[in-house]
Parts: structure tokens; sequence; C-alpha cells
């Protein structure tokens, strides 16, 4: 089988992920466009370890590894979302925007420091 | 011998220093071990000055020489007849301190202050002005020099425990510290230039140097600077009336033994230097009519006892420097030793008065003398040696610089100790009629003080309040100075230059008599008033601030720094600190720049990542 079809899914499928991460609001799918990144990139390493005969399977053993740090990733990225679902009752990444600076508070607080700058050497 | 002089310099140096020791857990730190320190350094000085007596060659020893790269220094001690006696005079007047200020700790100590931090000062002082005293080496000198100016200062920043002075001793004694530290930057630099000039800086190699003589009217000039502030002469004295909110035993010590006399003591010790540069002396004499003069009216009017001792010191003082600009240094210094016993006795017998009768205000008292008998008889003695009242100490040395500046300034016998006649004829013809008034009013502010304080009616005494006697620690000390200040003008006789001549002492005897009648008429009239009444209320006035010589100082000098102060405070606020300011300001402003990217929202900066990632991407492809 010629390297360019698995490479070619391989792209798509990581266009797909690209998609779901920019595009999606809820959590839980963000984290599974991130998996499916992260699948693309492994098919990656399979197909280019068999197409350049490495002889040690470097790409085949990397695969392995990737699929167990996805597995890890998951289960943390899951138990945060529960985490986050339970405080705030929604997993929406548009709303979740705590530290998020907000511009008036900003200039007020610039104004106050200002001030007590100029006040100070009294 | 010379390790007599360095033990009488250790001993209450090593008093000092047992106040860092804990209290209560040694025993030995409280006011017993600095009366016996004093003791023994006034026993070693008393040795000293025996062995001196008995064979006059100076003695002179180097514990070690510092290398400078330069000039070295040498840490040594130089004992000649002159430092012996002005030592002895320290010890004994030290000795008199520590045991009266024993006996009253109360009036040492300000609130939560303690007896034994103010004695150990007094130890310090003490070890100070012996090593001025005994310095054999300029540098060395100076040292004992600025220690003597932190002890006044911690000394008159203290608040006395009772009486009437009672703020405003911080501010004294940061005046005092400013004024003598403006005199001792031109002490200073007086010394480098003497020993520059005799490339080296001992005492010995100093004396013995002929100067140029732009050289020596230089340093000469330079060293009467700090001398004008140490013995708080005129312009730099109104350090020394505003001292005396310090506790009693201090200003007897600072005014009789260390800090005031310190400054005539470096004149004479350096007085060869002088004598080369007429210009310093004339100078001298100038700065000593002024002082003595107007030191004196100031005495007449003042009400404070303690201000009448102050200006008293001020204008003895002067007269001794008047002394030094006509020649004659012995008369300077038995006046000094005479003075010395006088106002320590003066000083610590107004203690008494102060703390047996409540109050140092002249018209608050009265009628003491049967009351205070031993106080009484001894402050008589004290007021008779500095109005110089025949066969009492201070006679003998008035007498003798009134003769000498008689002959320094209309001629006659040449005096055949160190009379050269350095100093301009009208400085000296100046100098002259200024101290004969000044003897006429000493005479009668002593008269004055002397009557208001024992003599008339009891005035302004708390009803039911019983004056006694001072308690025997405190009347001893005043009782054991009136000796000294009685008999020790017959040890001047033993010099040629000090035996009274007729025609100067009919001269004193006649201003003395007249100055303390006058005085004597005036109170005879009505015992209940002041006799400085008849100055007229505005010349009254005049007199009692002291020729308002602090309003001047408020304009020419304070206001002026004040006024400084400010702009530079403003130019600090308006200008480094906005700069400061701006450049956080700006800073912030370019930060909000950036902060404007970070929204908040994760998919944005993923798709920021992706854009960098898709651009470098591009580039690679582009440029490889």
């Amino acid at each position: 089988m010629h390297v360019v079809y698995p490479a070619v899914v391989a792209a798509l499928l990581f266009s797909v992920g690209v998609y779901g991460v920019l595009a999606r609001r809820n959590a839980i799918l963000v984290l599974m466009s991130v998996e499916l990144m992260l699948g693309a990139v492994t098919l990656n390493l399979v197909a280019f370890d068999i197409w350049l005969r490495d002889r040690l399977h470097g790409g085949q053993v990397l695969a392995l590894f990737v699929i167990a740090i996805a597995a890890a990733e998951v289960g943390l990225g899951l138990a945060i979302a529960l985490m986050v679902f339970r405080t705030r009752r929604t997993i929406d990444v548009d709303a979740l925007r705590a530290l998020h600076e907000d511009r008036q508070d900003l200039e007020e607080r610039q104004d106050r420091e200002d001030s007590e700058d100029r006040g100070r050497p009294r | 011998m010379i390790a007599f002089a360095a033990a009488a310099i250790a001993v209450p140096f090593a008093a000092a220093l047992t106040v860092l020791l804990p209290p209560g857990r040694v025993r030995w730190t409280g006011p017993a071990v600095h009366i016996t320190a004093a003791a023994a350094s006034a026993l070693l000085t008393l040795v000293v000055a025996v062995a001196l007596w008995r064979d006059a060659g100076v003695r002179t020893g180097t514990l070690a020489v510092a290398p400078t790269g330069t000039l070295p220094i040498g840490i040594g001690l130089y004992v000649d007849r002159l430092s012996a006696v002005v030592a002895l005079m320290v010890g004994c007047v030290a000795a008199a301190v520590q045991t009266f200020a024993a006996a009253r700790p109360a009036s040492t100590t300000e609130a939560g202050g303690s007896h034994r931090s103010f004695a150990a000062s007094v130890s310090l002082f003490t070890a100070a002005m012996l090593l001025v005293v005994y310095a054999g080496d300029l540098i060395v000198l100076y040292a004992g020099w600025e220690v003597m100016g932190l002890c006044a200062y911690v000394l008159i920043g203290r608040r006395g425990g009772d009486g009437d002075a009672g703020g405003g001793s911080r501010a004294a004694a940061v005046k005092a510290f400013l004024m003598t530290r403006a005199g001792d930057a031109g002490f200073m630099f007086g010394i480098f230039v003497l020993g520059v000039g005799a490339r080296t800086f001992s005492v010995r190699g100093v004396l013995a140097h002929h100067y140029p003589h732009a050289t020596a009217l230089a340093g000469a000039s330079l060293l009467l600077a700090g001398v004008v502030a140490k013995s708080a002469q005129f312009p730099l004295h109104t350090w020394l009336p505003e001292a005396m909110v310090a506790p009693v035993p201090a200003g007897a010590l600072m005014t009789a033994a260390t800090m005031v006399p310190a400054g005539v003591y470096a004149v004479a010790r350096l007085f060869p230097v002088f004598l080369q540069a007429p210009g310093a002396l004339a100078a001298l004499a100038v700065v000593a009519s002024i002082t003595m003069l107007g030191a004196a009216l100031a005495a007449l009017a003042q009400d404070d006892l303690t201000q009448v001792l102050a200006y008293s010191t001020i204008s003895q003082l002067a007269c001794m420097a008047a002394s030094l600009a006509a020649g004659a240094r012995d008369a300077a210094i038995l006046y000094l030793l005479a003075h010395g016993a006088a106002a320590a006795l003066l000083f610590l017998g107004a203690g008494c008065v102060r703390a047996m009768a409540g109050t140092i205000r002249l018209p608050g008292l009265g009628g003491l003398r049967l009351a205070m008998p031993v106080t009484f008889w001894s402050m008589t003695a004290g007021w008779a040696a500095v109005a110089g009242v025949p066969v009492a100490a201070g006679f003998f040395g008035k007498d003798a610089i009134v003769a000498a500046v008689q002959h320094a300034a209309i001629g006659g016998a040449p005096r055949p100790a160190e009379a050269s006649g350095a100093m301009p004829a009208w400085a000296a013809v100046l100098l002259y009629v200024t101290l004969l008034l000044t003897v006429a009013a000493t005479a009668a502010y002593a008269t004055r003080a002397w009557l208001m304080t024992f003599f008339g009616e009891p005035r302004g005494r708390a009803p039911g309040r019983e004056v006694r006697e001072a308690p025997p620690l405190m009347r001893w000390p005043v009782a054991a100075l009136a000796v000294p200040a009685l008999v020790l003008g017959f040890f001047g006789l033993g010099s040629a230059g000090l035996r009274p001549e007729p025609g100067p002492t009919a001269v004193l005897l006649a201003l003395v008599a007249a100055g303390a009648g006058a005085a004597f008429v005036v109170w005879n009239r009505d015992p209940a008033l002041d006799p400085a009444r008849v100055l007229g209320r505005r010349p009254r006035t005049v007199l009692e601030r002291g020729f308002s010589v602090d309003a001047v100082y408020g304009v020419a000098v304070v206001r002026p720094i004040l006024a400084l102060a400010r702009l530079v405070a403003t130019a600090d606020d308006r200008v480094v600190a906005a700069a400061v300011g701006g450049a956080g300001r700006g800073v912030r402003r370019l930060g909000g720049l950036l902060r404007a990217t970070e929204g908040g929202n994760p998919q944005a900066y993923v798709t920021g990542l992706l854009a960098g990632v898709a651009v470098i991407a591009v580039v690679v492809v582009v440029f490889t």
C-alpha cells in the first residue's frame, strides 16, 4: 500500500480534529477533537515506520506511548470537565471566562494606582 | 608613668563598657562601679600630676604606629605639666559629678531610661576628655574630641526626671551637635594643615615645627573654628544655654570639665602654633571680646539659675581665650582650673537647690541661707571664685589675665613667661576694655544670683514644704569642690607670671567691688525684687534673650535651609517621583496592549497557535 493513503487519511483526520477544537463549544467534544488529532499523529507514526522500514520500529513504539498518554490525558480531561460542570453547571468553553480581565475594571484600577503613586511621596 | 596616664583613660572607658552587660545578671554594673572608676581615674591623674610636679620633663609613650600610606598615626600619649594639671581637674570633677548623680538617680533618668546609662555616658565622656588632654597625636586628640561631641549629644538629649526643664531637650541636643559639628569640620582640616605642614601628626613634632606664616595662619584659623564651637564662643555659643535642659550633673560636667574647656585646652596645647599666627590670635581676641562682655551682660538678666551659670561659663571661657590671645597661657590654664572647680561646684549646688527647693528660677528662690548651710557656704566660695573676690582661686586667675591683657594693651613691664606681643595693638586695647567691663558685670551677676538664692525673704515656696539640707552624697561633692575653688590660686604663686602685681590687682579689685557693690545696693533697696530691674524693661528683655542671636540664626540660617529643604522636597516630588511614576505608568500602558490579546477564550488562543504554525510552515517552505 502506498504511503499516500494513510497520509491523506491522517491529514483529513487531523483537519477534522482542528475543526472540532476551533468550532465546538462543548468541552467534551473539544477533548474528542483533540483525540482525533492524536489519532492522526499515531496513524502517521505507524505508516511512516513501515514506509521507512525502521529496524527498531521507533514509530510503532512511539505510537504505543502516544496511545498511553492519550488515555491518561482523556482521563484527566474528563475529570476536569466533570468538576467544571459540577461547580458551574456548564462546560461551554466560551462561558468559562473567569480569568478574563475586565476592560472597565482594569481602567479603574489603573487610575486608582496612579493617584496613589502621586500621593505617596508626601 | 605613661602607664598611669593610659590607665586613667582606660578605667572610665572600661566602666562605660559595663553598660553593655545585661542588667541584674551582673552585680557590678550599678553606679558604684562608675564612682569607683572615676575616683580611680582621679587618683591616677593625681599620680601623674605629682610625678610631673617633681620632674617637669615631658613623657611620651606610643602604643602603636598606624601606617596610613602617607603620614603615620601614632596611637600614643604626651604628658607635660599642662596636660597633667588639666587632667587632674577633669578627674576630680568627674568623680564629684558621678557621686552627685548617684545620690539622686531619679534626676538623671527620663521615662524608660536608667541611671546606669547616664553614668556610663558620663564615664565615656570623662575617658574621652582625658584622651584629648593626654593625646600624643593630633588624630588621637581628634578622636577624643569627637567622642565628646557624641557624649554631649547623648547627655543633653536626656530629659531630667524632675525640675522645670522639661521638653525640648532633643532639639537642644541636636542643636548642640550641629553647632559643634560645624566647628569640628574646621578643626579637622586645621589638624590636617598642621600635620601635613610638619610631616607628622605627633604633638611633639607639631609643637617643635616652625611653620611658614601662611600655613600657621590657615591651620590656627581652622582650629579656631572648632575651638569656638566647642568652648561655646560667639558666634557658635547658643547651644550651651539651651543645653541646660540636660540633667544638672551633665551640665556640670560639660561646662566645668569635659566639653567646654576642651576648646580652650586645645588652643593651650597647640599654643606655639598660634603664636606663629598673629592673625589667628587677633581673631581669637575679637571673638573673646564680644563673647565675654555679651555673655556677662546676658547672665545679668537671666531668671533661671542654670542659664546664669551657662552664660557665666561662656563669659569665663572667653576670659581664658582673651588670656591666650594676649599670650599668657599659664594664666589661662590657672583660670581654667579655677573655673572648672567653681563651675562644677555651682552647677551641683544648683542641683541641690533644685532638688530641695523644687525650683531653679531665681524669682522663686530666696532665704535658703539658713536652710542649706553647706550648700550656701560652698556656693559662696564658687561665686567668689567666679567673680574674682580675693583669696578665691578665680581672683588669682583673673588677676593674671588682667595683668597679661593690660601689658599687651598699654605696655608696661613685659611678662617673663611667654608674652610675645603677637597680637595687633587695636585688638589688645579692645580686649582690655571689654575685659574690664566684663569683670564688673561678672561681679554684678554673681552677686545678684547669690543674693537672690540665699538671702532675703523665702519666696514662692510651696506652703507646708520645709526646705532641708541636701542629702550627704549630694552636699559632700559640692563641699569638696569648694576647697580647690578657694585655695587653688595659691599654687599659682610659685610661677612668676602668675603672681599678682599692684597695678592690675588694684584695677581688678576696684571693678569687682564696683560691680558687686552696685548689685548689692540695688538689691538692698528692696530685697523682694530682682536687682536686674534697674536695667530697664526693654534692655532686660534683649539681654534675657541673649541678644536674640538665635533669632538672627533663625532668619539667616534656619529659614534659608528650611526653604532649600522644601525646594528639594518639591523637586523630588515633581521631578524624580514623577519620572519614576511615569515610567511605571508607561510600562503598564504598554503591557495593556499585550494584555488585549488575552481574552480568556482558549479557542482564540488555539486559533492563534495554528495561525502561527501555518505562518512558520509557509515561511519554511518558501525560504528553504
